[in-house]
């Protein structure tokens, strides 16, 4: 096992966090959906309830998301970060004011009051996955950075620097980040409906949530699919792996998949349980587990999208300002020593993954 | 290019600071008061007493009120490394990292998980799996303790690594001489420990206000006999591992020391500084005295530092003028240094020059001069010798206030702990008011201890490899200080929010049986 293998590993396993990342986002999806579904107080108060239990993983998810990518791929953490400051704040504000909102809401003495906590998760279901989506995008439709490492011997040295004053909020000016960021919020809308009726048995709620998934369904597909094809129609950076040259490629996330013909199988088993799971719980009322068949689904289709970003030589950060500055898995990751060490790491993955499993049942059981 | 502007890197160093220390409001009360619980939680299970479930699950009300803006605040930290220290992220990310990620997959889901069985799960788990859960919790917050501090301590000490010039940064070699460096494994015991201190200081000054509001005597009394114990524990024991640590420093970062006792003029069996009034203004050349007055140990900074009361200390003087002697041979002196890191530089830069040439002649010479110099690589970042010090009153004055408080909750908890065997705890009133009031002076003496680890160790980031003016960010000083202000402001709000909650919550007492 090479240098190669390890860095694939680790994109892979990145992949799959992301994968695990969008799906816990029902949490978010929820978040967003509680004045909608929870006009009354005593709904709004199950509705938050339902979530306490589950919003701790998603948050520990986004931090070994972030934690992992700085173990692997370091490049990307220290360009990315440091470059689209704006961004990744917002979105740090948007999850602190979650992480309090749900221990101090119904407290006596909480200072803001319980409307204000209410607003506060709100906010974060919504912008959570807009930030996240809009930020996820630009994996493939690039950022103005520039990366020179012979700077570490000035005596001010900038290995990255962002090439606009905006840092990270120009990623707006881009419709196809906004779209993928409103496909996200979308899904996590409908994870979050397809939760609260595997998890409530209340009859209003689960009514008012099997609407909701129909309008969040419908608005998903609107922003998905366009995006969806417009990903597998638009150029991307390529890697000489000889050289390390890179160029650009017609078609090259197209091509990404055909050259990974079980990728595109993933992708498509991926698409058809988001679609059953979201169709089977709006047809029929009896059915609750559409969450399981929707959110394995969003994993899937989640994992092979950041699979084909960085897969197949592809740039997966691409540079608008210097295309050599574009970060592949390949000049991105940490060291050959490192990656090996942290995939033995990565081995006691499903240990954690069983027990928050057992012990997720265990809570859940009626 | 906005590295030139100082106004950046003390920006981003305020910054940093800001969550830090907002972070180590609540980390501390998280890993002493859950020690706490826990113990109660197993009394509970052993004796099957309802006044310990009563007992334990009111301070888990607490825990978890605290837990939350924990967990809120420490997010932050870790995105802050990317978002504030860019450079650094890539320099020295490839050990750093690890760690970091070590904590998200053992520690973080390890909490997250069973901290929701520790609320919800009395009715729908067993009593053992409720108990083990509990423990758990509280083990992922000592296991997230132990990574970020491993990642701490290799900033101060860096081990395991070497320098790779075709990658320009530093890369793992050793992945256990980065784990259980003795710095690490003495930094984790220290801060955990003294930890339980705060819990304990935490537990029995809030159980003293039940007494003093002549409430919940019998929960009261029983908590303050745990949490005395486990104070009594944790102070001992930070003592010990307090000592251990003062050696370190002096063996790996001897400015810092310096700073801690003030001292500009080192010699053989230097004293200890247990009081003293630091000369303002005085800088490191001007030949003022370093005190208005100040009161020693005779020899005690010579053992502390050397376990030798006769041993030679460095002085910052000494250090910035060289020339004495140490293990290595004769101390280099700051200039020298400086002038070692600016060879290092050129020297990278000459290999990197030669690898895109093609010259394996000259990239096998720039190698070695680069390898013969990298361990001065970080002093080629100064512009002065004077760059090298770090804030001497506030280090010499924190360490001062973590030491005189260590000693005071050293002998509170003995006084509580004869008093309550003695059951004479009760009618002393003003010694209840004095737990109460000291709530606060256990959060000031941790405070302090971060100050001491962290201002002392400036300017760098990574001892001697890299200084923090260096590790900064290409962003502009507006945003930094807009994020500033904004995370204040934030923080300060919940922790008001926090205090309020918890005085509320106080005011409830346990659960009626």
């Amino acid at each position: 096992m090479d240098y190669s293998f390890y860095q694939h590993y680790w994109w892979l396993l990145i992949s799959l966090l992301g994968g695990l990342l969008v799906f816990l986002l029902f949490v978010q999806g929820g978040q967003s959906l509680i004045y909608s579904l929870g006009k009354k107080e005593e709904n709004l108060h199950l509705l938050t309830a339902s979530l306490n239990k589950k919003w701790e993983l998603t948050f520990t998810t986004l931090v070994t998301f972030g934690a992992g990518f700085f173990a692997s791929f370091p490049l990307f953490y220290s360009t990315s970060f440091g470059g689209a400051y704006w961004v990744w704040m917002l979105i740090l504000f948007s999850f602190v004011v979650q992480a309090v909102s749900y221990e101090f809401i119904y407290k006596q003495g909480n200072l803001l009051g319980k409307k204000t906590y209410q607003a506060f998760l709100f906010a974060n279901g919504l912008l959570g996955p807009v930030l996240l989506g809009a930020a996820v995008s630009t994996l493939f439709f690039g950022a103005e950075f520039v990366v020179n490492k012979d700077n570490l011997t000035t005596i001010h040295p900038v290995i990255s620097s962002w090439q606009n004053s905006w840092h990270g909020l120009e990623a707006v000016a881009n419709p196809w980040n906004v779209i993928l960021g409103l496909a996200i919020f979308f899904l996590a809308r409908c994870l979050g409906c397809l939760y609260f009726i595997n998890n409530l048995n209340h009859t209003e709620i689960r009514e008012k949530a099997r609407k909701q998934l129909l309008i969040n369904a419908i608005a998903f597909l609107a922003a998905f699919l366009p995006y969806l094809i417009k990903l597998l129609l638009k150029d991307g950076f390529t890697e000489n792996p000889e050289t390390g040259i890179i160029s650009v490629e017609s078609y090259k996330y197209w091509h990404n998949l055909l050259a990974m013909p079980w990728a595109l199988a993933i992708l498509l088993i991926g698409v058809i349980l988001v679609l059953y799971g979201v169709v089977r719980t709006i047809f029929q009322s009896a059915f609750t587990k559409g969450i399981w068949f929707t959110g394995a689904g969003t994993i899937l289709t989640v994992w092979v999208v950041l699979l084909i970003a960085g897969y197949n030589h592809t740039a997966y950060y691409p540079s608008l300002s210097d295309m050599q500055s574009s970060l592949t898995i390949a000049n991105s990751s940490s060291s050959l020593f490192t990656l090996k060490a942290m995939s033995v790491v990565s081995l006691f993955i499903p240990v954690v993954i069983a027990y928050i499993w057992y012990v997720w049942r265990k809570l859940d059981k009626k | 290019m906005y590295q030139n502007d100082l106004t950046l890197i003390d920006w981003s160093r305020a910054q940093f600071a800001l969550t830090a220390m907002y972070h180590w409001l609540f980390v501390p009360l998280t890993l002493g008061l859950g020690l706490i619980m826990s113990i109660m939680e197993t009394l509970y299970y052993r004796t099957k007493d309802e006044k310990w479930k009563r007992t334990a699950r009111f301070w888990m009300k607490l825990f978890g009120i605290n837990f939350a803006v924990g967990v809120a605040t420490g997010i932050i930290l870790e995105f802050e490394f990317g978002a504030n220290w860019s450079n650094y992220s890539w320099f020295v990310g490839d050990i750093f990292g690890a760690p970091l990620a070590i904590e998200g997959i053992f520690a973080f889901f390890m909490e997250a998980t069973f901290i929701a069985v520790m609320y919800f799960g009395w009715e729908k788990v067993s009593p053992k799996f409720h108990l083990a859960s509990t423990w758990l919790t509280v083990g992922g917050a000592t296991l997230s303790a132990l990574w970020i501090l491993v990642a701490n301590a290799w900033m101060q000490f860096p081990a395991g690594m070497h320098f790779n010039p075709e990658t320009v940064r530093n890369e793992m070699n050793d992945f256990w001489a980065v784990a259980l460096s003795p710095v690490a494994i003495n930094k984790f015991f220290h801060t955990v420990i003294s930890s339980w201190m705060l819990g304990a200081a935490f537990v029995i000054g809030v159980s003293s206000w039940f007494l003093i509001k002549k409430r919940d005597k019998i929960f009261a009394l029983d908590s303050i006999k745990i949490a005395a114990i486990v104070g009594i524990a944790g102070i001992a024991l930070s003592w010990w591992t307090g000592h251990e640590s003062a050696y370190q420093v002096a063996q790996k970062q001897p400015m810092k020391l310096a700073a801690m006792e003030g001292l500009y003029e080192g010699g053989d069996g230097a004293g200890l500084v247990a009081i003293g009034l630091l000369t303002p203004g005085k800088q490191y050349d001007d030949g003022k005295d370093p005190f208005i007055f100040n009161i020693q140990f005779p020899k005690m900074l010579s053992f502390l530092a050397q376990k030798d009361f006769n041993a030679y200390v460095p002085g910052i003087n000494n250090l910035m003028e060289g020339g004495y002697d140490t293990p290595n041979g004769k101390a280099l002196s700051m200039n020298e240094k400086i002038a070692k890191g600016k060879l290092a530089a050129n020297a990278l830069e000459q290999f990197r020059e030669a690898k895109r040439m093609q010259n394996a002649a000259l990239e096998t010479e720039a190698k070695q001069r680069l390898d013969e110099n990298f361990a001065y690589f970080g002093y080629g970042y100064f512009q002065s010798p004077a760059d090298a010090i770090p804030n001497v009153p506030l280090v010499f004055y924190s360490f001062r206030i973590m030491i005189i408080l260590g000693g005071y909750f050293l002998l509170l908890f003995v006084i509580i702990a004869f008093l309550v065997y003695k059951k004479q705890f009760v009618e002393k009133v003003w010694l209840q008011w004095i737990c109460l009031l000291s709530i606060p002076l256990a959060y000031i003496t941790s405070q302090a201890g971060w100050i001491v680890a962290e201002v002392g160790r400036q300017p760098w980031a990574i001892q001697d490899i890299l200084p923090v003016s260096a590790a900064v960010s290409d962003i502009e000083p507006s945003s930094v200080q807009i994020t500033f202000f904004l995370f204040l402001g934030l923080f300060t709000t919940l922790l008001i929010a926090e205090i309020g909650i918890l005085v509320k919550q106080i005011k409830v007492g346990p659960e009626k049986n």
